[in-house]
């Protein structure tokens, strides 16, 4: 593997955890559906990078997956959801922002130890961007905890997927990537269809996923 | 493709569930639904006799052998049981011929998934399988669309799809472990090659790995604290589904645990999965049997049950050794028989009071007698009391447990204590005493109830010597 591979390959996973902590500190909702854009961009350049790295045609798939489907396709949904709804478009938070920061900070670096200490094995490649991946998914996993509105909770989780999607490509010659890309939009489709279909808006009058936990079922 | 007893097993289902989508109309399309299940149990079962190879993709050996049978047998009852419950909602206006029909159509694909996750042999066919499993269920939980069933939903959907991102990056985890092994490509996901050579496999890799797979599918099996979905799925979704959800879907979920956990037993550097899952079994066990207490509402109550007996479970294959497994694998069989048969009987019991209340709740004994004796044996069977299957598992456990640790043994009885203390005190106000609430009628069937009740019954007093040695084989497998 010559050089330049290996750089661009970890500019763009870089790229990709740079863009999950601008997702962070984001706090409006349009804002923020144009920062999962990018991060989705960045993941599509990123498999796109890998395809050719690896000479793996079929990962190609995934990109353009990556690319039309959650580049273009959810946001402009979410947009229009967003829109429809009359959501309101500030995004409250747990707790502010640069303790949010601080605490991403801590879970990269919780997620470098932890994956350049086991992977001393594996080629360098696959190990970084490993070490990248689990970053991505720890930095999703914390916007889903520190947001309260439903609609920026399930960006946390399609950046946390974007994650998942980095690590597998990375994995070299792993099966049933682009089978399991699939699924998983399958799943992300469902979840935006739900926000519509469920209602949130209407049923709940409001994304805020504490008023939905007003009617749990002790307190009837 | 030679047709055989496993294809069956995924095509029926799937055959069935294109139909059931297509097919208008209430009565014919629940005998279909019997129909369909009634086949694929009969499948199940031929596999005892005629069993194919594992190929790349499918796998068939004795462990998951016992885990379909159970899933189709079950699979099958409660769509007995689906058909008079489904009959009523249609008949009080709660649900709509369209939602019936795609109620039918997911269960068929919920069986369908469920299958496909116990045959794989492929870990990453096995996460696709039962990520479609969460997801016909979660449609299913928000089917009536009442605002505590959409965020039943929501929180299923989004604490489900979390568990299923983890189990995902775990079994990435698991093929980068097996890449410099095993080579590249499809090999380095097939369960069985996997486990031949597992032994040379990075341990540091697999340790990490098991810890994503444990939370991951931990979610799935409901293992406090990752249970927070569990009790909110399981009473606001359609009785039927609660009984799947309890009786099948924990269970595949456990088992695709179990899988990871032979392949780590294997290495002789990785972490010993036991502790882990002994911990968060006991966690289970005790903080569940603690949330029985104040329940006020009865599915609600039966689901913190589950918790607490998936807890006792994990803990019997987390402890590991012939004995303790063989303990588990009767736990988890008398459970499932015993949680859905109590869910029947759960069903009929709202459908005739028309609340999930406890306090509006009571007397059923004299109000209606069949259902409320089948609830109290029930009851005293998911309790553990003797003679009933349940009881012989955890005597079992608890006597093995204390010849090993005795410590965690003194944890294991004060839970299982604390649980049946609770489940009497709220039974006591349902069964018995003055009768409370209205009082309506319902087209009950009680076959698929009574069924179950009897064949823990019988599998308390008398347990024939194939099963035992069946067991044995498995709990021996499982190491």
């Amino acid at each position: 593997m010559s050089r330049i591979d290996f750089d661009v390959a970890h500019l763009l996973a870089g790229t990709l955890v740079l863009i999950s902590f601008l997702e962070l500190y984001q706090d409006r909702l349009y804002a923020l559906l144009n920062v999962y854009a990018a991060h989705a961009f960045v993941l599509a350049a990123s498999v796109a990078w890998q395809a050719y790295v690896q000479d793996a045609p079929h990962l190609y798939v995934t990109a353009v997956i990556a690319l039309a489907f959650k580049a273009i396709v959810i946001p402009v949904t979410l947009h229009r959801i967003i829109a429809k709804l009359g959501i309101h478009r500030e995004i409250e938070k747990v707790v502010g922002v640069g303790t949010a920061m601080l605490a991403g900070i801590g879970l990269v670096a919780l997620s470098m130890v932890v994956m350049l200490r086991v992977t001393h094995g594996a080629d360098p490649l696959a190990r970084e961007d490993l070490a990248f991946a689990l970053s991505v998914v720890l930095l999703g996993l914390l916007m889903m905890v520190t947001r309260r509105n439903a609609v920026s909770q399930v960006v946390g989780f399609m950046s946390l997927e974007n994650g998942l999607v980095l690590a597998a490509t990375g994995a070299k010659g792993m099966p049933l990537v682009v089978e399991i890309s699939v699924a998983f939009s399958i799943l992300i489709a469902l979840i935006v269809i739900g926000i519509f279909l469920f209602r949130i808006r209407e049923r709940f009058d409001t994304v805020d996923v504490q008023a939905l936990e007003r009617y749990r079922g002790e307190r009837r | 493709m030679t047709i055989d007893a496993l294809t069956g097993v995924l095509a029926i289902p799937a055959i069935a569930a294109a139909l059931l989508a297509m097919l208008p109309g209430y009565r014919a399309t629940a005998r279909i639904n019997i129909l369909a299940t009634a086949l694929t149990l009969l499948c199940a079962l031929s596999l005892f006799f005629r069993r194919p190879e594992p190929g790349a993709y499918l796998l068939l050996d004795d462990l998951n052998a016992t885990f379909i049978v159970l899933t189709a047998f079950i699979g099958f009852t409660t769509s007995i049981f689906s058909a008079s419950y489904i009959g009523h909602e249609l008949a009080t206006g709660r649900l709509t011929p369209p939602f019936v029909r795609f109620y039918h159509a997911m269960y068929q694909v919920l069986m369908f998934a469920m299958n496909l996750a116990l045959i794989a042999n492929n870990i990453g066919l096995m996460w696709v399988a039962i990520e479609m499993a969460t997801l016909t269920t979660v449609l299913m939980v928000g089917i009536y669309r009442t605002h505590e069933a959409l965020e039943a939903a929501w929180k299923y959907f989004i604490l489900g799809s979390v568990g299923i991102a983890l189990a995902l990056f775990g079994t990435i985890l698991v093929y980068m472990a097996a890449r410099p092994v095993v080579g590249e490509g499809l090999d380095a996901m097939v369960w069985t090659i996997l486990v031949k050579r597992a032994a040379a496999f990075d341990p540091a890799l697999l340790d990490v790995a098991f810890v994503f797979l444990l939370l991951g599918y931990g979610t799935k099996v409901g293992l406090a604290p990752l249970h927070a979905w569990l009790p909110d799925a399981h009473a606001e979704g359609p009785t039927p589904i609660s009984a799947v959800l309890s009786g099948l879907l924990l269970n595949v979920a456990l088992y695709a645990l179990l899988r990871f956990k032979m392949l780590l037993a294997v290495n002789p550097g990785a972490l010993a999965p036991g502790p882990l899952m002994v911990t968060l079994g006991l966690i289970s066990l005790v903080f569940a049997a603690f949330m029985l207490y104040r329940r006020r509402d009865i599915k609600r109550m039966f689901a913190y049950s589950s918790i607490e007996h998936m807890g006792i479970i994990t803990f019997a294959f987390g402890m590991g050794g012939p004995l303790a497994n063989f303990a588990g694998l009767l736990h988890m069989t008398m459970h499932s028989l015993t949680k859905s048969a109590i869910f029947f009987a759960v069903g009929h019991v709202t459908q005739v009071k028309g609340t999930q209340r406890i306090a509006d709740i009571g007397g059923l004994t004299e109000t209606n007698p069949v259902l409320g004796w089948g609830l109290v044996l029930g009851v005293v069977a998911i309790a553990g009391l003797p003679p009933l299957g349940i009881f012989m598992s955890e005597f079992l456990l608890v006597s093995s447990t204390f010849a090993r640790a005795p410590w965690l043994a003194l944890v294991l009885v004060f839970g299982i204590l604390i649980g049946i203390a609770a489940l009497f005190l709220r039974l006591n106000g349902i069964a018995f005493g003055q009768p409370r609430g209205p009082v309506g009628k319902t087209q009950a069937s009680y076959v698929p109830m009574f069924a179950h009740l009897a064949l823990v019954l019988s599998a308390g007093i008398y347990l024939p010597p194939a099963l035992v040695a069946w067991f044995q084989n498995v709990a021996g497998l499982l190491g």
